[in-house]
């Protein structure tokens, strides 16, 4: 089985770019299964089971989202590989920006927008900085001069990746980012493997439920700022 | 790259030839004193605890650094010129062969038509894509008559199409000439204070109304952005393919904006059915059911209506200045 981690800001356009992939792995009777994750509620479930496509859907709620993705994807890929799923794709969305999904030797993907602004490639920590392929979504509405400058800047913090321009309301691009996909890594489970970086640490009162604010309540992993 | 002088003289001296490597260190969050300490030495004294919270790991930094290293050094090479680009058929959406051979060269416009779903988005990806029979219509793209090198598929750098379309809008918070300034830096051109002038005033040369250099992007009319946008891409974006899909016939010259591309060597892509862009065009290839189905030279009998279709579209534009100035048109 396929996997591969795809991560990114939110409406960043993740979901479109995996609908038209789905769809592009479709025409060669791929048998694909997705697990969203999300924090509060979601329905891009549905538009994946409309696909005919395997879904998992997983909501952290009160936990710490990419904390509560890494205690629950070995039990997915599991299950993606019970379901004889040919391709398994984990879609969650960076919410910190310091937080990765990403996972050593699995094709980890990141997904950017043209119109987030030239300076948020180095604003976004290891899920930009580590990922192998750089999807950059929504070119069809800016000028090529944007597009170029914004790829520039995304290629300064990640020189290494392979950056693609897919637009996930045409399908332009989508095509030949699912070739790359067929090189993805190729496994049946994730038992052994290690987080590309490590997540930020918390375990302060707050993490807790500690709701009250001032110093007295404050315990744990706590970092003042210099006022 | 670990051993050359770049990494063991003083910081300060490689800034002077590498500025991009300030730039590379503090997209990072690091903080840069450009001094007597060697860029080896700087990336040694990194603290791992300041790193940890920045998102790097120290191995993925020198790994970043080689391959940006790799590719700053790659542009400075000069492009492989892009002489002639050849379009091998495939098939179309039901198995039928194309069966041609076309080829494309610098300086000619090629109009694309057909109806919507025909498959012209799927003929300029193939290409965008340099297909090697690898798409669903199974074309082949070749460049100077050979299978081409992977890098026009993957590097930033070496786009091989550059795109223009009518939903194009700018969406930076910066003036015209901030922003030209901005995209030639980032081409890391020699002389970006002569390049924004020249793409400005041409700019201002094919827009119907003028802007001055200090106007925001986003407040450019429809037909000023256009213009800028094909300024710069004629005369910054290196891309030998301009791919072009419409232009509004409003507040641009196009046949001049042609023009300017055409004077650049560019192979122009025009998807349109304007009959005067049309006819601007050398030939035309019609697209059906996901295939070309036929190619049409432009005859001398179509060039002499273009002079009539020309003489209808400048009375309408004029009769739109008309408006655009409070007058009437009960006399036309």
């Amino acid at each position: 089985m396929r996997f591969l981690t795809i991560s990114g800001p939110p409406s960043s356009g993740k979901t479109s770019v995996i609908l038209r992939v789905i769809e592009a792995l479709q025409e060669k009777d791929r048998k694909i299964g997705v697990v969203k994750f999300d924090c509060l509620l979601t329905d891009d479930d549905k538009l994946y089971a409309k696909k005919g496509v395997l879904v998992k859907k997983g909501l952290s709620g009160a936990l710490c989202p990419d904390h509560y993705f890494v205690s629950n994807i070995e039990a997915c890929v599991t299950w993606g590989h019970a379901n004889h799923c040919e391709y398994l794709i984990s879609e969650s969305a960076g919410l910190c920006n310091r937080c990765s999904p990403h996972i050593k030797e699995i094709t980890a993907v990141c997904v950017i927008d043209n119109l987030s602004g030239i300076n948020t490639p180095k604003k976004i920590g290891p899920m930009l900085k580590s990922a192998d392929i750089v999807v950059i979504t929504k070119g069809d509405i800016v000028s090529q001069a944007e597009r170029e400058v914004f790829a520039s800047r995304v290629k300064q913090v990640n020189p290494g990746a392979v950056i693609m321009n897919v637009n996930g309301i045409t399908g332009q691009g989508a095509f030949e980012l699912t070739s790359l996909f067929e090189d993805a890594s190729d496994i049946e489970t994730l038992k052994g493997k290690t987080l590309r970086f490590s997540m930020p640490s918390a375990l302060c009162s707050y993490c807790l439920g500690e709701t009250r604010i001032g110093e007295e309540y404050q315990t744990g992993n706590i970092r003042k700022m210099e006022i | 790259m670990k051993d050359t002088t770049l990494f063991q003289q003083p910081l300060i001296e490689t800034l002077i030839d590498h500025p991009y490597i300030e730039d590379f260190l503090t997209s990072f969050g690091l903080i840069v004193k450009p001094g007597e300490e060697s860029l080896a030495a700087y990336l040694d004294s990194l603290d791992p605890d300041t790193l940890e919270d920045l998102g790097i790991a120290e191995e993925q930094l020198r790994q970043s650094l080689d391959d940006f290293l790799t590719g700053m050094m790659a542009m400075s090479d000069p492009m492989e010129k892009v002489e002639s680009l050849t379009i091998i058929g495939g098939h179309n959406k039901s198995g039928h062969p194309e069966n041609l051979e076309l080829i494309l060269k610098p300086g000619e416009i090629i109009c694309i038509v057909g109806p919507t779903g025909s498959g012209k988005s799927r003929l300029l990806a193939d290409i965008e894509w340099v297909a090697q029979g690898d798409t669903p219509t199974k074309r082949k793209i070749l460049i100077n008559g050979q299978v081409p090198d992977s890098k026009w598929r993957f590097s930033t750098e070496y786009k091989l199409v550059a795109q223009l379309s009518q939903n194009m809008n700018f969406v930076m918070d910066l003036s015209a000439d901030e922003f030209i300034r901005m995209h030639a830096e980032s081409r890391l051109v020699t002389n970006p204070e002569e390049i924004v002038t020249q793409i400005l005033q041409q700019a201002n040369e094919l827009a119907g109304e003028q802007f001055a250099p200090d106007t925001p992007v986003t407040s450019l009319s429809g037909g000023q952005s256009r213009a800028l946008m094909i300024a710069d891409m004629a005369i910054l974006s290196k891309s030998p393919i301009a791919l072009i899909d419409e232009i509004e016939n409003a507040g641009i010259d196009r046949k001049k904006a042609l023009d300017l591309l055409v004077q650049e060597e560019k192979i122009i892509l025009m998807a349109t059915h304007d009959p005067i862009l049309a006819l601007m065009g050398d030939r035309r290839l019609v697209i059906k059911n996901g295939g070309i189905d036929k190619i049409i030279e432009s005859s001398q009998a179509e060039r002499k209506n273009l002079v009539t279709l020309e003489k209808l579209d400048n009375k309408l534009l004029a009769l739109r200045n008309r408006i655009r100035t409070g007058d009437t048109l009960e006399n036309i």
